[in-house]
């Protein structure tokens, strides 16, 4: 070995970027098994309250949590309980979205707990106590892609990130099923954990399920992963998803399914290696069936299918009508399993599947969305937040971020729901705006918004039933007539948000009768 | 497709499900206590909707029964509806049903015959009157078959082949066929099975009736797939036809398509396919017959 000097380096100011001189005293190798090593040098900690402490939390911090296990959510009350029992403040709640399950933080919202809240959505006595005004500071509603630019952006800074995970190695290799048994709770993608997981600060999986290392493959990669918590319970299997989601029998969501197909079929779109994403509702699920028909008869394979992801998409692929699936979310068993049987069903996370301001978006490849609609109005603008009483009860969800990716979005809705009108004047929360949504299909006719000529075009001659919107709106209150405007208080309640950050309407709280 | 009275969500759109006819039951689907809310329903919903082109018919409680006076006195006065007799035996059930009718008619200023009539045979006597029944009233524009009471009166249920119900069925149709109106067929109570609606309609429409009553608008799209002639059923019937325009014009007396002879039958026959297949949607204008 020659002289080592570092000072004969030529140029050493101009290099930089290397250290000192090696020293061998300064190594200390583990000689310990893989199994030792798995017992002892790993990252779970004794307690959820220890992790909290590790994390650095502190009073006003901003925490998060992922919605993968829907209403069978144990985690965010769970955490909450325990940021209450340790005399947290002040806390800002940033989950992908909240729903039934989470009526609890309504206790550590008045008790000056949780301070404000970002998320997708709000259901249940949650969102009712939200509207009539329980908060001080207005919740913030971001769409899944707008969520992830928030969060890529530095916007929306998470601290600590509290993410429950179906499986997860000592390690931190975390995912939403195991390899090894399925006996447990199951949820398939961990896209929305993922993004999480990757900006926050801090990150803490909590899991009823630690198995050895490697947890391959994986959601959550271990780099990500500062501390993990064993607990009994992440969530309940039977709220987090059914075997698959049911097929809808009502005979008019399988009109308007058969039609949202026959929309599709005839706009222009629907070519060999089209991509597509359906919804989760009864009539956007029933699509995809009616559409397998036609892909049948037509010999058409999809690309891809993206998004929230169920059994109808799986049975699609396991056709080979659907080459490759993108899946942010699973939405039923089926989907999740077939997450972890295809090779070609890819989970994804956030900011891929909707994100304006990454290097790519997955929904900017969408050739057709099918979406629903609590309400949507002449100039197409769509409701999904808020329900016929003013009262908040839906989620923006990728809404906003599939509608404007996708070369043709398709609002599938009933003219009415029960005695309130689907189609109006004005809807009560403007959630994605009209530039962006393309087609409206209901039981009573098909709808092209006016800026689509292309499609106005491509649907003359066809079958389909098409009007303007303006006449489905005086067909709705013909028959049910026009309700009375909801009587709002002045305060804001709620500020929704457009994908890029910016405010789009203006949620108010509702006035007791 | 039948309609329960009471049942304001499908009464407001019933017409979006793509059936010919839309039939407002107010007899069994409704319980006695909803009775007079349905009627109102009822009525009430056909001044205030559009049911477009749709023949609509509404199925009356017993006309000899104060309920079903006031169900008539209701819906003749819309002028927009047939009265559909249940279990009907007789001649005389349908004249005397006739009877009130006629009266509302004169005591409103409707031109009297204007309401057009239907009557559902729903028992073994009804069936072996069924031709007296068909011929009684020129109000009828059909009679049907109503299954359910019907195998109870035989003493016997519906089994999946139908077997039970072949002579009614048969009876009804030559009833229907020799006083020159429709043949209805029963429903299909099995909503789930659609394969066997699939059977019984291939069924009803190989036996000659002229269409089939559905409880579920899910049961409209195949019975109308199987009532809708094929392309190549289309294409022969435009032949003969074209056949015969050609003779026509040529003033020949003797028509023949490939060397067969086309006589009455046959052209009748073609044009029954095509009259479906117009009204199935699958003949366009331009190829229609003068």
């Amino acid at each position: 070995m020659s002289r080592l000097e570092l000072n004969e380096i030529p140029h050493l100011e101009e290099i930089g970027s290397i250290g000192d001189v090696f020293d061998a005293a300064r190594i200390r190798k583990n000689y310990k098994t893989l199994a030792e090593r798995q017992a002892t040098d790993n990252k779970i900690v004794p307690s959820l309250e220890e992790a909290v402490r590790l994390s650095g939390l502190k009073d006003g911090m901003t925490i998060s949590f992922h919605h993968h296990f829907r209403n069978g959510d144990h985690i965010v009350n769970m955490v909450l309980d325990k940021l209450a029992e340790m005399g947290f403040r002040d806390l800002t709640l940033a989950a992908s979205s909240l729903t039934t399950v989470h009526e609890p933080l309504i206790r550590h919202i008045r008790d000056g707990v949780i301070r404000r809240i970002e998320t997708s959505g709000l259901r249940g006595p949650l969102a009712e106590a939200v509207s009539r005004g329980l908060m001080e500071v207005p919740v913030v509603f971001r769409s899944h892609g707008g969520r992830a630019y928030a969060v890529e952006s530095g916007k929306l800074k998470i601290d600590v990130a509290f993410l429950g995970a179906p499986s997860c190695d000592p390690y931190g290799n975390a995912n939403g099923y195991s390899r090894d048994n399925d006996d447990g709770v199951r949820c398939g993608s961990m896209g929305y954990a993922k993004l999480d997981a990757q900006y926050a600060d801090k990150v803490i999986i909590l899991t009823d399920n630690i198995v050895p290392y490697p947890n391959a493959p994986f959601g959550i990669p271990e780099s990500d992963v500062d501390y993990i918590v064993k607990v009994d319970q992440i969530g309940d299997p039977e709220g987090i998803m059914s075997g698959a989601t049911r097929f809808t029998k009502n005979p008019k969501e399988l009109l308007i399914a058969e039609t949202a197909a026959k929309v599709i079929e005839a706009s222009g779109r629907f070519e060999d290696g089209f991509s597509m994403q359906m919804g989760s509702g009864g009539a956007s699920l029933a699509t995809a069936r009616f559409l397998r028909e036609k892909m049948l008869k037509k010999k058409i394979t999809a690309s891809f299918a993206l998004g929230g992801i169920t059994g109808s998409i799986v049975d699609l692929y396991n056709e080979g009508l659907v080459k490759k699936i993108l899946d942010v979310q699973s939405f039923d068993l089926k989907a999740a399993q077939s997450l972890k049987d295809n090779r070609f069903h890819q989970q994804i996370s956030a900011s891929y599947y909707a994100s304006p301001g990454n290097k790519g978006t997955a929904v900017n490849q969408l050739d057709v969305v099918v979406l629903s609609a609590l309400e949507i109005d002449v100039d197409f603008n769509v409701n999904v937040l808020t329900g016929s009483d003013g009262v908040i009860r839906g989620a923006v969800g990728g809404h906003q971020d599939t509608a404007f990716g996708a070369s043709v979005s398709i609002v599938v809705a009933p003219l009415t729901r029960g005695r309130i009108q689907t189609v109006v004047d004005r809807v009560n929360t403007v959630v994605t705006p009209g530039r962006t949504v393309d087609v409206l299909v209901t039981d009573q006719g098909v709808a092209v918004n006016p800026i689509r000529r292309d499609l106005i075009e491509r649907f003359r001659g066809t079958e389909l039933p098409v009007c303007t919107i303006e006449e489905l709106r005086d067909k709705a209150e013909h028959l049910v007539g026009k309700a009375d405007p909801i009587p709002y208080l002045d305060r804001v309640v709620g500020i929704v948000t457009y994908r890029d950050g910016s405010v789009i309407d203006l949620i108010r709280q509702v006035k007791e009768d | 497709m039948f309609v329960p009275g009471n049942n304001p969500g499908m009464i407001r759109d019933a017409y979006i499900y793509g059936s010919d006819c839309i039939m407002f039951d107010l007899e069994d689907s409704v319980s006695v206590d909803q009775k007079d809310s349905a009627r109102f329903l009822v009525y009430e919903a056909l001044r205030t909707i559009d049911y477009g082109d749709k023949e609509l018919i509404v199925r009356v409680n017993a006309p000899d029964t104060k309920t079903g006076v006031d169900d008539l006195e209701a819906m003749v006065r819309t002028r927009k509806v047939a009265i559909r007799l249940p279990k009907t035996e007789t001649a005389a059930d349908v004249l005397g049903c006739e009877k009130q009718i006629e009266r509302i008619e004169r005591e409103n200023g409707i031109p009297v015959g204007s309401t057009r009539m239907m009557a559902a045979i729903e028992s073994a006597k009804g069936v072996l009157n069924a031709e007296k029944i068909a011929l009684s009233s020129k109000r009828l524009i059909g009679i049907a078959l109503g299954a359910e009471d019907y195998v109870t009166d035989l003493k016997t249920n519906r089994s999946p082949e139908g077997i039970e119900l072949l002579f009614a069925r048969s009876m009804i149709l030559l009833a229907a066929r020799s006083a020159g109106i429709d043949a209805i067929d029963t429903v299909y109570s099995d909503v789930n099975n659609e394969e066997g609606l699939r059977k019984e309609a291939r069924l009803i429409k190989q036996l000659g009736f002229d269409g089939k009553s559905v409880i579920n608008p899910r049961q409209i799209k195949p019975i109308c797939e199987i009532y809708t002639p094929t392309e190549k059923e289309i294409e022969k019937s435009q032949a003969v036809m074209d056949a015969i325009e050609q003779a026509h014009k040529k003033g020949s007396g003797v028509i023949a398509l490939n060397g067969k002879m086309i006589d009455k039958p046959i052209v009748e026959r073609a044009q029954r396919v095509l009259d479906l297949a117009k009204a199935a949607g699958v003949l366009g204008e331009g190829e229609d017959q003068a």
